[in-house]
């Protein structure tokens, strides 16, 4: 092999390099998603639908209230258990959760997505 | 290889008649698919909401002092922020003078009572309405169980289109993000919690309060009205003979804006 010490240096560079990462946050962990819910909403104990679902899909139902609202005029949804709700984002959700920054954001955050809801939509406004 | 004049003249003309046909092709296969729709969109069945405007009562108003109480109705309903420049207003209802509102009722010899006064004007949420046709994402549509001309904001993409195509100026595009509107015009902005705002880069214009009347309550600009005792603006159901608006109508002479353009628009004015 021609220039063989070269190449082999330079693999340990590259490798190290695409390595870096791994070691610089080796041993510290993310913090985990940690959502609080806000009294009034720990006081209701339901949301919409049962905790799961609202945890694994909610983003479907609000694509689905947004359509239905806005193009069908649907504006009322009744849930599993028959009860009615006003489909609204800044109105009805954020009624019981009302602390974005230690409910929604918490997971956006960690899985790394930017809902951009808020462009347009106004969030509660939260004590400091 | 050369292409001497000959062999050029050949290859073009074959390759005109291929394109023809590939055109016809494409006619042949698709009909109707690539040519613009002049049907426009299907007609309302159900109910037809629409606004006669009592100019007459407007301008008595007018005259004791400047009103604008519907709009501000509407802006605070809607949060409608005030840009401070007329270049990017965003107008949901708004006024203009006589002759701008009704370019085609020219006359060297108008009337006093209406020359240069303000009217009101709102989106016309036309019967055929123009800018659902252009729109490229139907981000705008009509709705076909009462007639309103609403706008979808999650899917505008900003291209402006519709406001080529409406000939009444009802569209306004959002040139900055509402909430970094100057803070001196609008010191409570957000006005309404219940609302969304925009963001920076769609079109927006008058919804005819879909979100009050879906609760059975009168549009923002009406109510407003209502509460000086003008009642100036009439909102009802023209579908229905026995409507308030109707009625209106039959009794009294009315006119709309730019009626030859075929857009049929819904907002009727009594001068």
């Amino acid at each position: 092999m021609y220039d063989g010490g070269k190449i082999i240096i330079g693999l340990i560079i590259g490798i190290g390099l695409f390595l870096s990462p791994f070691f610089y946050n080796a041993g510290s962990s993310a913090k985990p998603p940690d959502p609080q819910l806000t009294k009034k909403a720990k006081e209701a104990k339901v949301c919409v639908e049962p905790t799961r679902y609202m945890r694994e899909s909610h983003f479907t139902m609000l694509d689905e209230w947004r359509h239905t609202v806005v193009r069908e005029g649907e504006r009322y949804y009744k849930a599993a258990d028959g009860k009615i709700y006003y489909k609204s984002l800044q109105v009805t959700c954020m009624n019981c959760h009302s602390d974005k920054t230690k409910f929604c954001d918490q997971c956006h955050n960690y899985m790394d997505v930017s809902p951009y809801c808020w462009d347009c939509h106004i969030a509660p406004e939260e004590k400091k | 290889m050369a292409v001497d004049r000959r062999e050029f003249l050949k290859i073009a003309g074959y390759a005109t008649l291929f394109g023809l046909g590939g055109k016809a092709a494409i006619d042949i296969l698709a009909p109707g698919e690539l040519e613009a729709s002049t049907e426009g969109v299907p007609l309302t069945e159900g109910k037809r909401w629409s606004m006669v405007i009592d100019m007459r009562k407007c301008l008595a108003k007018q005259e004791k002092g400047e009103c604008k109480d519907c709009i501000l109705a509407c802006n605070r309903q809607h949060n409608v922020p005030d840009w401070g420049d007329p270049r990017i207003a965003i107008k949901w209802i708004w006024q203009d003078k006589y002759e701008h509102v009704f370019p085609d009722h020219p006359n060297e010899f108008i009337d006093e009572r209406v020359e240069g006064k303000p009217f009101i004007l709102l989106c016309n949420h036309c019967y055929n309405p123009p800018c659902v046709r252009v729109c490229p994402t139907q981000a705008t549509f009509k709705r076909e169980w009462d007639g309103i001309v609403e706008m979808d904001m999650h899917r505008c993409i900003g291209c402006r289109f519709c406001m080529a195509a409406c000939p009444y100026g009802s569209r306004s595009f959002n040139f900055g993000i509402p909430r970094e509107a100057p803070k001196k015009l609008n010191p409570d902005f957000p006005t309404n919690k219940e609302y969304p705002e925009r963001s920076k880069g769609v079109v927006e214009k008058c919804n005819f309060c879909t979100e009050l009347i879906e609760k059975g309550d009168l549009p923002a600009c009406v109510q407003a009205c209502d509460k000086i005792k003008v009642n100036a603006l009439h909102f009802g159901d023209l579908a229905n003979p026995d409507s308030n608006v109707r009625e209106l109508l039959r009794k009294h002479y009315s006119v709309r804006r730019k009626p030859a353009l075929g857009t049929g628009p819904n907002v009727f004015y009594i001068i």
